[in-house]
């Protein structure tokens, strides 16, 4: 990492705290906004959220590491998460799946080799009256089949 | 987008902010009087009464305190709180607001989970607006002294987080691992702070009672169940979606509903809920019989019932948060004991000591995940004995 985005890096976490106060409590919401904004929250992040905050660094990955939507290496720039729950699971969750993986020529679990893809899956995403559903980024679809998931997936390529 | 049946409780006709104002000749011990009379029970799931939650907490002694409303629905087959968050708004925040005045707290937090950070934009301008009509912020509806303010705060992936305590653990920015009780959240909760930990739709349920009483609230559903609950349902039905129904509704009825045909199985409430065969249909959604916290998931004949059983205990595989044995170590064996069954290299002797396991689960975990986690892998084994042992010989699943 360069000193320049190391510096560009520890100014926008200063921001942070100033926005969400140096308390242990703020320390979700900082991760949160970091991984927004960055896709994942880099070792060198974790330090300095830890620095700033007064906790421990292995405290911050503690807490990385617990929560789905947290990570700590690189995914690609859109997430894709589609619902492996029971009832989604039902009403063909399966045969999305498979097309967006032929589609994608990758498989759940992993990103596209251009980083613009990452295929996950998520648990119940509440929208069970209205399967097979996923979330792309902050943006639910739901109803889905393999034709219409597709055309999405091949929206944001 | 999807089905929804009005029922005469939850979504009878509120004006936005009529029950904040009511406020102004009510006295906290008016608010836990109503309360007490109508009976209300934690809609969540786990049916605690909410008067009692309240009183513990207002009579708990500290400055501050604090209302958390657990918008962290993710127990599979539940959406009624994501119906309830986008169309609904005003029961939601004026039960908060109720809260606050009735237990003497100046903040609230709604823990909304990662997955509906979509609807967080409306939320915060459905806020803010209050702060304009002043039902929010300082000397709310002019009431003298009568300050509360709400914010929002999301989850991050996590289903143990529903659990109340392991809600309090994440938002003080820790993992969200349950706490051991006592103490109860009623008071040591966020922050250490006396805390009431409320279901969406338990604070929408309020501010009816506010307003219409608790007498007419008992007139539904049954003596120990009263109100109606928002069913979810979802499944192998023709009109999936959110009904309103009294408690005391049965199985049959609800199928009959939703359109539902050659029902094999009824899945009463969630993943960690139990699964009903026909013979139980005739039996009552209530605390007293078929308890559930809203989730209805319907499976018909042609539905596998060891492919459900493996999709509930992968999932809770996934979501225990690993810091207590039995549901670490238990899932996990579960699982194992359910991949058996479908390749049929079982011996009964295994099976029998994977029961007393779940068994042993349901009361040597430390949270309600642990502690429910195994209700389905027991009950589908119990009721549907049939289908796993005979009809099934070793591997051949017959298709």
């Amino acid at each position: 990492m360069l000193v320049m985005e190391k510096n560009q890096l520890t100014e926008e976490i200063e921001v942070l705290i100033k926005k969400y106060g140096k308390e242990r409590s703020s320390l979700i919401p900082i991760l949160q906004d970091i991984q927004k904004q960055h896709s994942y929250i880099s070792d060198y992040a974790q330090q300095e959220v830890a620095r700033l905050l007064d906790i421990h660094p292995v405290e911050v990955f503690s807490v990385i590491s617990f929560y789905a939507f947290l990570n700590s290496s690189p995914k690609g720039r859109n997430i894709v998460r589609l619902c492996q729950t029971i009832t989604c699971d039902l009403a063909g969750k399966k045969n999305v799946a498979s097309a967006i993986e032929r589609e994608l020529g990758i498989k759940f679990g992993q990103t596209t080799p251009d980083n613009k893809i990452t295929l996950e899956y998520a648990n119940c995403l509440g929208m069970c009256d209205v399967g097979p559903a996923m979330i792309v980024n902050d943006r639910v679809y739901y109803k889905l089949d393999p034709e219409k998931a597709v055309s999405i997936i091949n929206e944001i390529r | 987008m999807e089905e929804k049946r009005k029922g005469a409780v939850l979504f009878s006709d509120y004006e936005r902010g009529s029950a904040i104002k009511k406020l102004r000749d009510l006295s906290r011990e008016d608010i836990l009087f109503e309360l007490k009379e109508s009976k209300l029970k934690g809609r969540g799931g786990a049916g605690f009464p909410t008067s009692t939650k309240w009183m513990l907490t207002a009579a708990a002694k500290s400055d501050i305190k604090y209302v958390v409303c657990n918008a962290d629905e993710g127990e599979p087959g539940t959406f009624k709180d994501r119906v309830l968050l986008m169309e609904y708004q005003a029961l939601i925040f004026d039960g908060m607001v109720i809260a606050g005045y009735t237990i003497g707290a100046k903040n609230g937090i709604v823990y909304l989970r990662g997955e509906y950070s979509y609807l967080l934009d409306s939320l915060e301008t459905y806020l803010m607006k209050m702060r304009e009509d002043n039902l929010l912020g300082k000397n709310i509806a002019g009431k003298e002294g009568f300050d509360f303010d709400i914010s929002i705060r999301l989850g991050s992936g996590a289903y143990v987080c529903g659990e109340e305590t392991a809600l309090i653990e994440s938002l003080e920015g820790h993992r969200g691992e349950a706490r051991n009780r006592p103490p109860y959240p009623v008071n040591t909760g966020y922050l250490g702070k006396p805390t009431t930990v409320n279901n969406v739709e338990t604070f929408a349920s309020v501010t009816h009672i506010v307003m219409k009483g608790g007498e007419w609230f008992c007139k539904h559903g049954t003596d120990k169940s009263t109100g109606s609950k928002l069913f979810s349902i979802s499944g192998d039905c023709s009109r999936p979606g959110v009904y309103e129904l009294p408690w005391g509704t049965t199985i049959q009825e609800l199928l009959d509903i939703a359109g539902a045909e050659n029902t094999k199985a009824v899945q009463v409430g969630g993943a960690s809920g139990i699964c009903l065969p026909k013979s139980q249909f005739d039996r009552k959604l209530a605390y007293e019989d078929a308890a559930t916290g809203g989730s209805i998931m319907i499976f018909n004949e042609e539905r596998d019932m060891i492919h459900i059983m493996n999709n509930f205990m992968e999932f809770f595989v996934e979501e225990s948060c690993g810091q207590c044995t039995p549901c670490r170590i238990g899932n996990a064996k579960l699982l194992e004991g359910v991949k058996m069954l479908e390749s049929g290299e079982y011996t009964f002797k295994y099976i029998n000591k994977l029961k007393e396991l779940g068994q042993t689960m349901q009361v040597a975990s430390k949270c309600g995940l642990g502690q429910s986690s195994s209700n389905a892998f027991l009950s589908i084994l119990e009721n549907f004995k049939d289908e796993i042992f005979n009809v099934r010989k070793g591997g051949n699943h017959g298709n």
